[in-house]
């Protein structure tokens, strides 16, 4: 009597597509480089356009088994960035003398090697929903990490964020994003309606209940812990905005909101007042142009030289390894946006800044498409923290708001940061599989045997 | 030397244009999906998957006074829509069930929906607090018609054509 009447459309030909586009993208930015600086097509250049095109395509062959029906356009748009931000990075290592590119090449691999083990081992982003407590626990020794004597990195440019296990450094905050998220999607899923029947209502506001401000409180305090013993103002912002957005959509409460942005103001003129590092980093965004201020160590001086470097490149910028991006301090991590914005101009910078937009855009879409509330806040978590991290980052380096260290995703060197990265495509890819997916019938043993069709 | 340069500035260009050309056609694959609904998720098959799968196409479409839709409008998942194939729906809070009722006042498997004919009944699983259609418990099975609101704890769901 029954059959499934619809086709759902997999779209992984599409994908392939656009993935030769965005190989292709990368390919050519690494050429140009060797162009203009003079460098020959070695086998090198061969080789590490052969191991793009080879990553892409494994994830691309994973999806198409693990996750037919996942989004064609997130792996594309990813690639893309990430193998501009290679090009990027070995353009500046041609002219420092670094060796950053081949560490990002490693890390590249593992990141995709992890986004593929990922894609196969978790039938089910709702297996997570299980460990909500762990990711709390998992979160917690993530973030104190950086502290322990032995295996910490010390001060690294202002901030005690880094862990060194033999030759490798390795950035712990950066993966405690997604199991904070996972934490906050498995806890809020299961306490929404707490949260959202109880407490006393004071005009239109409703107030939750001072218990279930539990979580909320802890959120803060992890945040403000983050800001007070690693010195890491950018990952403290981070965590408290994913936490703010993810409540937020849990209970479509403007209330939380507004509580979250006292204590967060609160917290911040607190912060402006009593740390000193917090105090020097507002100080020099206002007055970054002040001869004095430019020249002062951990002064804008680096801000501002990105800000000449973008001004150079102009529109159209002044091309691949024509420009001077190396003169910015942390040209090819922190930085990074001013290096493309110098060489590929304005519009680079926005074709960048349209691929960013396009990626949090399909997290989005699969968090609305999903059918379970743990995925839906899952992706909008994950989708808005990348998104966080890409304002606080792109903005920093504009100097529209305060500069502070966070990785722009995808682009700069740090392994961390792509490791991290690459999970998330991984989780947002089975999420917007699992929205996308035909809905399958109920399993009922008194049903009759009935014919089934399997989309193709 | 001067072609050099020329071949560079056009590569130059040429680069800034690909970029764009990678976000166009990113955004050229997703318009289909800019419609959320009914049509970005489900397309009638292709004469492909037509030809490939006969059965796709032995039954005809229903017709338009034909529930081809269930919409949640109460409760924690109000507005979300779920596509009506022709296979029985279970509901219920349950993580096997189709549509996953995020809602503390009804059970595991509450409640299932089926098509019979042209029609769709609604059939009370042994639930704790019970469905309600249209403001009566259910006792039995009893056919749904088009927009009239069926009560599963807090969550009010109705058929759509």
């Amino acid at each position: 009597m029954s059959q499934l009447l619809t086709v759902a459309k997999p779209r992984r030909n599409i994908e392939l597509l656009l993935l030769v586009l965005a190989i292709g993208m990368g390919v050519m930015a690494n050429a140009l480089v060797n162009l203009n600086l003079g460098r020959t097509f070695d086998n090198d250049f061969y080789t590490q356009a052969a191991v793009l095109a080879g990553l892409s395509l494994a994830v691309h062959i994973t999806l198409r088994f693990r996750a037919k029906y996942a989004d064609p356009v997130i792996l594309p748009v990813v690639v893309a960035l990430n193998g501009l931000g290679l090009a990027v990075i070995h353009r500046l290592d041609i002219v420092t003398g670094d060796t950053a590119g081949q560490r990002q090449w490693l890390w590249t691999g593992l990141a995709v090697a992890a986004a593929i083990a990922v894609l196969w081992l978790l039938k089910d982003h709702r297996i997570l929903r299980r460990f909500t407590y762990i990711s709390l626990v998992l979160s917690v020794f993530l973030l104190l990490l950086p502290l322990v004597p032995g295996i910490s990195a010390g001060d690294v440019n202002g901030a005690t964020v880094w862990i060194k296990l033999g030759p490798f450094t390795f950035q712990p905050g950066e993966i405690a994003k997604i199991t904070l998220a996972t934490f906050f999607a498995g806890y809020l899923s299961s306490n929404r309606d707490l949260i959202l029947l109880a407490g006393k209502k004071i005009g239109r506001l409703q107030l939750p209940r001072s218990r279930d401000l539990g979580p909320m409180v802890v959120a803060w305090i992890a945040s403000v812990g983050v800001l007070v013993f690693q010195h890491d103002l950018g990952t403290s912002i981070l965590f408290f905005g994913l936490f703010m957005v993810m409540i937020y959509v849990a209970t479509s409460r403007i209330s939380w909101v507004l509580i979250g942005l006292v204590l967060m103001a609160v917290g911040g003129f607190a912060a402006y007042k009593i740390f000193p590092h917090v105090t020097r980093r507002i100080d020099t965004w206002i007055h970054a142009l002040d001869p004095q201020v430019i020249g002062a160590t951990g002064g804008s001086g680096q801000v501002v030289e990105g800000l000449f470097g973008m001004a150079n490149g102009g529109l159209m910028g002044t091309g691949l390894g024509e420009g001077s991006p190396d003169s910015v301090p942390l040209a090819n991590s922190d930085m990074i946006i001013a290096s493309i914005g110098e060489e590929l101009g304005l519009v680079g910078l926005f074709a960048v800044v349209c691929l960013y937009a396009l990626f949090i855009a399909r997290g989005f879409r699969a968090a609305l498409g999903t059918r379970d509330s743990f995925g839906k806040l899952l992706a909008v978590g994950l989708a808005f923290a990348f998104a966080l991290q890409c304002f606080v980052i792109i903005g920093g380096v504009t100097r529209l708001i305060p500069l502070t260290g966070l990785t722009t995703p995808f682009l700069a060197a740090g392994g961390s940061s792509l490791l991290a990265n690459w999970i998330i495509v991984a989780l947002l890819l089975k999420i917007s599989d699992a929205a996308r997916r035909p809905t399958e019938p109920a399993v009922k043993p008194d049903d009759k045997p009935r014919k089934e069709v399997h989309a193709s | 030397m001067n072609d050099l340069s020329l071949t560079v500035t056009i590569l130059r260009f040429g680069f800034l244009i690909l970029m764009w050309i990678m976000v166009f056609s990113v955004v050229a694959a997703m318009r289909r999906d800019l419609v959320i609904g009914r049509k970005a998720k489900v397309g009638a098959p292709t004469a492909r998957q037509a030809r490939r799968h006969p059965e796709l196409v032995d039954e005809p479409a229903p017709s338009k006074a034909h529930a081809r839709e269930l919409v949640v409008t109460e409760g924690p998942l109000a507005g979300t829509t779920l596509e009506l194939s022709g296979t029985p729906i279970l509901l219920g809070r349950a993580q096997e069930a189709t549509l996953v009722l995020e809602d503390d006042y009804a059970s595991g498997r509450h409640a299932r929906l089926f098509p019979q004919g042209t029609r769709w009944f609604i059939e009370d699983l042994g639930s704790t607090n019970g469905t309600y259609l249209g403001g009566t418990q259910l006792t039995r099975a009893l056919p749904v018609e088009l927009g009239v609101p069926v009560r599963i704890g807090k969550t009010v769901i109705e058929l759509r054509p």
